[in-house]
This record gives C-alpha cells, sequence and structure tokens, in this order.
C-alpha cells in the first residue's frame, strides 16, 4: 500500500472502517516465539483467552496453530499454559534461532 | 428587537450560551470564570436549557469530559481561568489534535505564584500554540459577540477545531457594561442545527478515536492541522459578516482604531485597548498621528493582514500582558515583529509589559507610550526597546 500524503488523512486520525486493524500486521514485533507442543495439550483454552492479541487460533472449540501475522511474542500464553504431568504445551523460542 | 441590558461580562457569555444551549458542558469552578458556569448551572437547574450538566472533580477532568463529549457527537462548552486552563494542558492538545470544536471561554487570569486571581493573559498566551482557535475580546459585548461567531467558526466543516474565547478578568469579567443581547431565534438560527462529524453514538457507523500514530504518519497530521489553521481567517471573516447583517456590529481579524494615516501606534489586546484609544484621541487632538491596532484573532495569527496594516507607520510599541521569561519580549511583540518582518521599510518596534496580575493600566502610561513613539518616530532611535511600565523601583 503506497502510504498516504497529508492530504488524505481523515480529520482528526477518526478511523472510520471496523475492524481495520487486522491489516496492521505486528507480528514482525517478536523477538520469542511460541511454539505449540500438541501431546502435551489438555484443551483447556486458557491461551486463547489469555492472549491480549487475538493470536491463538480457535476452530469448533479446539485450539488451533498460533496466527504469527499477529503474535507479538509476551509469553503470556506459555506463563498461563498448564500442560499435561508438568509438561508445558507451550514452550517460548528466541527467534532466528 | 436587541435587548439593551447592564450586565458583567461573566453575565453576558452565560448568557451567550443559554441562548446556543450546548448538548453538554463539564466543568470545574475556578475565579473569575466560575460565574460563567455558575449561572449556566442555574439555567440548566430551572430548564431554561436542555444542556447535560457534568460537574467534574478538576479541570483536566472537565476537558476530558468535553472531548468525550464532543467525539461523542454533541455540540459542547465549558469555562475556565489560569491554572484551571494550566491542568487542562494535554487535554487541549487532544481536542485540536482530534479535531474537536469544543467551545471554551477563557477569563484571562494570572498564573500563580505568587498565587493572583486577577486579569493578566499569561494563561491564554501559554494555551496559544496547542491547536486553538483563540478569539480575544475588549469588553462585555465583543466577548458575547465572540461567543455566538465562535460557534460557527469551529463547527465549519472546513475547520472542526475548538476555540477559546478570551476576556479579562475582573476587569471586564466582573464590571457591569452596556451592552446589546440579540433574541433568542436570532441567535438559534445563526448558528444552525449542530452538524455531526463521524460521531461515536453513531451505532451504525462504528468509528474509534485516538488511535496510535507513529513515525510514518504523525509529521502528516501535523501538517494537515496547520492546513486548516490557514483557511480559519476567512471563515472567521465570512462568519463576521454574517453577524453584522444580524446585529449590525462590524467584525474582523483585527480592529484598527484611527491608523490608516497614522505614523506612530499601539498593538495592544483586550479591554487595556479601550483606555488606549483615548490615549490616542488626546494625541490626535494635539496633531499628532497616533493609532491602534487591537488583535482580535490572535490564533491563528493573521499575520500577512497584521503586517500589511502597520508597514506604513514609524513606530510601533507593542503592549503585552504577559511575559515571556526568557524569550526577552512579550509574546505578542514576537508575533508583530514575525508579521512586520517581511517589510524593507517598516516601523521602529518597542515592547512594554504592563497590567501583570490585574496591575492598573491608566490612561497616563498609554500617553507615556505614545510620547515615547513620537520621539522614536521623530529621531529614529529606539532608547530600550523592552520595558515594564507602572512597575515600581
Ligand atoms: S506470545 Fe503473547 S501474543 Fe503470542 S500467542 Fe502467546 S499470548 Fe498471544
Ligand atoms: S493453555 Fe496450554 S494446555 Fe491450555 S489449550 Fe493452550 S496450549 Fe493447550
Amino acid at each position: 500500500m503506497k502510504p498516504r500524503g497529508w492530504k488524505e488523512l481523515k480529520p482528526g486520525a477518526v478511523v472510520t472502517e471496523p475492524g481495520s486493524a487486522e491489516k496492521f500486521k505486528t507480528g514482525s514485533w517478536r523477538a520469542f516465539r511460541p511454539r505449540w507442543i500438541e501431546e502435551n495439550c489438555i484443551q483447556c483454552m486458557f491461551c486463547w483467552a489469555y492472549c491480549p492479541d487475538m493470536a491463538v487460533r480457535a476452530k469448533d472449540g479446539k485450539r488451533g496453530e498460533f496466527n504469527y501475522d499477529y503474535c507479538k511474542g509476551c509469553g503470556i500464553c506459555a506463563l498461563e499454559c498448564p500442560g499435561k504431568k508438568g509438561k508445558k504445551a507451550i514452550v517460548m523460542e528466541e527467534e532466528g534461532k | 428587537m436587541a435587548r439593551v441590558v447592564a450586565v458583567t461580562g461573566n453575565e453576558a457569555v452565560a448568557e451567550a450560551m443559554r441562548q446556543v444551549n450546548p448538548d453538554v458542558c463539564a466543568a470545574y469552578p475556578i475565579t473569575p470564570a466560575t460565574d460563567i458556569m455558575q449561572r449556566f448551572t442555574g439555567f440548566v437547574s430551572n430548564g431554561k436549557v436542555k444542556t447535560e450538566m457534568v460537574l467534574v472533580e478538576s479541570e483536566h477532568s472537565a476537558m476530558s469530559a468535553c472531548v468525550g463529549a464532543s467525539a461523542a457527537g454533541g455540540r459542547v462548552a465549558t469555562a475556565t481561568s489560569s491554572q484551571g486552563l494550566a491542568l487542562m494542558w494535554e487535554e487541549l492538545f487532544i481536542a485540536s489534535g482530534t479535531r474537536l470544536p469544543i467551545i471554551m471561554t477563557l477569563v484571562n487570569r494570572a498564573l500563580s505564584a505568587p498565587l493572583n486571581i486577577h486579569g493578566d493573559h499569561s494563561d491564554g498566551m501559554g494555551a496559544r500554540d496547542c491547536g486553538w482557535i483563540q478569539l480575544w475580546s475588549e469588553n462585555a459585548q465583543e466577548a458575547y459577540d465572540n461567543m455566538i461567531q465562535s460557534f460557527r467558526i469551529a463547527e465549519h466543516m472546513d475547520i472542526r477545531m475548538p476555540a477559546m474565547v478570551c476576556l479579562d478578568g475582573f476587569i471586564i469579567s466582573h464590571s457591569i457594561e452596556r451592552m446589546e443581547y440579540l433574541d433568542d431565534a436570532v441567535v438559534k438560527n445563526f448558528i444552525g442545527e449542530f452538524k455531526q462529524l463521524n460521531p461515536l453514538l453513531d451505532i451504525e457507523h462504528p468509528v474509534s478515536y485516538g488511535p496510535l500514530i507513529l513515525t510514518d504518519l504523525y509529521m502528516e497530521y501535523r501538517r494537515a492541522h496547520a492546513e486548516v489553521m490557514s483557511k480559519v481567517s476567512q471563515v472567521v471573516l465570512d462568519v463576521a459578516q454574517d453577524f453584522e447583517k444580524i446585529s449590525g456590529r462590524k467584525y474582523g481579524l483585527f480592529e484598527t482604531y484611527r491608523l490608516d494615516d497614522a505614523e506612530i501606534g499601539l498593538v495592544i489586546l483586550n479591554s487595556a485597548a479601550g483606555t488606549s484609544k483615548d490615549a490616542v484621541d488626546v494625541f490626535r487632538d494635539k496633531g499628532i498621528k497616533a493609532g491602534l491596532l487591537k488583535p482580535r484573532l490572535y490564533r491563528p495569527f493573521p499575520y500577512e493582514e497584521i503586517g500589511e496594516a502597520l508597514k506604513h507607520l514609524k513606530a510601533v510599541c507593542v503592549l503585552d500582558r504577559a511575559d515571556a521569561f526568557g524569550a526577552s519580549y512579550g509574546p505578542l511583540f514576537m508575533d508583530i515583529a514575525s508579521g512586520i518582518y517581511p517589510y524593507k521599510d517598516r516601523p521602529l518596534l518597542i515592547n512594554k509589559i504592563y497590567g501583570l496580575g490585574g496591575r492598573d493600566y491608566m490612561p497616563e502610561h498609554a500617553e507615556l507610550v505614545l510620547a515615547e513613539l513620537a520621539e522614536v518616530a521623530k529621531t529614529g532611535r529606539v532608547k530600550t526597546f523592552k520595558e515594564y511600565i507602572g512597575v515600581r523601583e
């Protein structure tokens, strides 16, 4: 998308297109990347509920893959994840390693 | 028919607000503006207006509530002074950056410390570059007229900017003058129905206010703001023309008094301009070509028009009722200096600081300044560029 010039702006920076935050991909902010280990997952959906973005996908009540377009790597999901028998179902790994 | 009344400046402003009947007012009391909102809340309690009156716990909250109500889609007004304006500071920028046409009366008062409640322009001068429109008023009539015109200016679809209407604390706010009120129906018709722009409460068209704008767009928004400000002068003149039709009173970007053929002149804001005009007459009677310019639209400042109006003079004194510590000259002086700077043959300029904290500005002060200007014009030499008048050694 061509960057907008000053004549094309809405007065007062008001956003008139609902849901347009979807176009703003924030995944590049991430320094750590969450990895889902499905065998340790108990489908509690804590990660989905706690994610401050909407970066944990859910389908038919089941946990799906991370949406890395928006995941900022904050690690909240990994912290909250109870996992199975002491083994976390989400681990944070440094990006680029 | 217009009603001739004897009222204080604050009473006149409250009456203008009653006639405008805003959707929302949020306010916190502060001397000398308190009286405006006290009278206005009386109108609310007695069912004279339909306004939703929000009594808040500070001026910061007052302006925040005004911002919210304006974004929601209402016509919004408030009033404050001095420390109250200072406490609103961050919200002033939010109101203007968000392009919300809030109207605020600023009853000019000195800033603390030392604590002082009297007329002084340091509050308004501090907020001159916060993106608001500022209209300054010499007397109760002008304050009332500016109030009514300010709604049309701020709400104009090409503008949508908040506006401040300034009048001198106590000297005007608490003194009784003869003036004329317009009929309620005339005012209502003049300001017209409030037109919303992207109101938050329009649930059919959801909008978001206050997004994060980073390095990729912030500068573009500031440039767009400057562009809007460049259109204000014309709107002010158009609205003034319509206002003349309903009131018979003429307004411009500034007022000139015996300035056309003048050789020496005073530039002064608000109430002290009245006193100064008398001194100009005294000098005219002595055969000295004196004149005066009183800015009305102070922000955006009409640099070109004021430069054009002053460029033929030999010597000009700008009188400031606010000091600018460390900037050498008073704020009005600096604007006037910028206005005449482009001209090769320009008047010699001096600056006097007067009337701080409500100190009286007397006709003899104005006459001393004019006498000094006559000397400067004759000799072409300035002894002191900036001086305080009426101050004890
Ligand atoms: S790391 Fe943070 S942003 Fe990414 S999925 Fe987990 S909770 Fe959401
Ligand atoms: S919090 Fe952990 S265990 Fe619960 S659904 Fe998410 S990944 Fe699975």
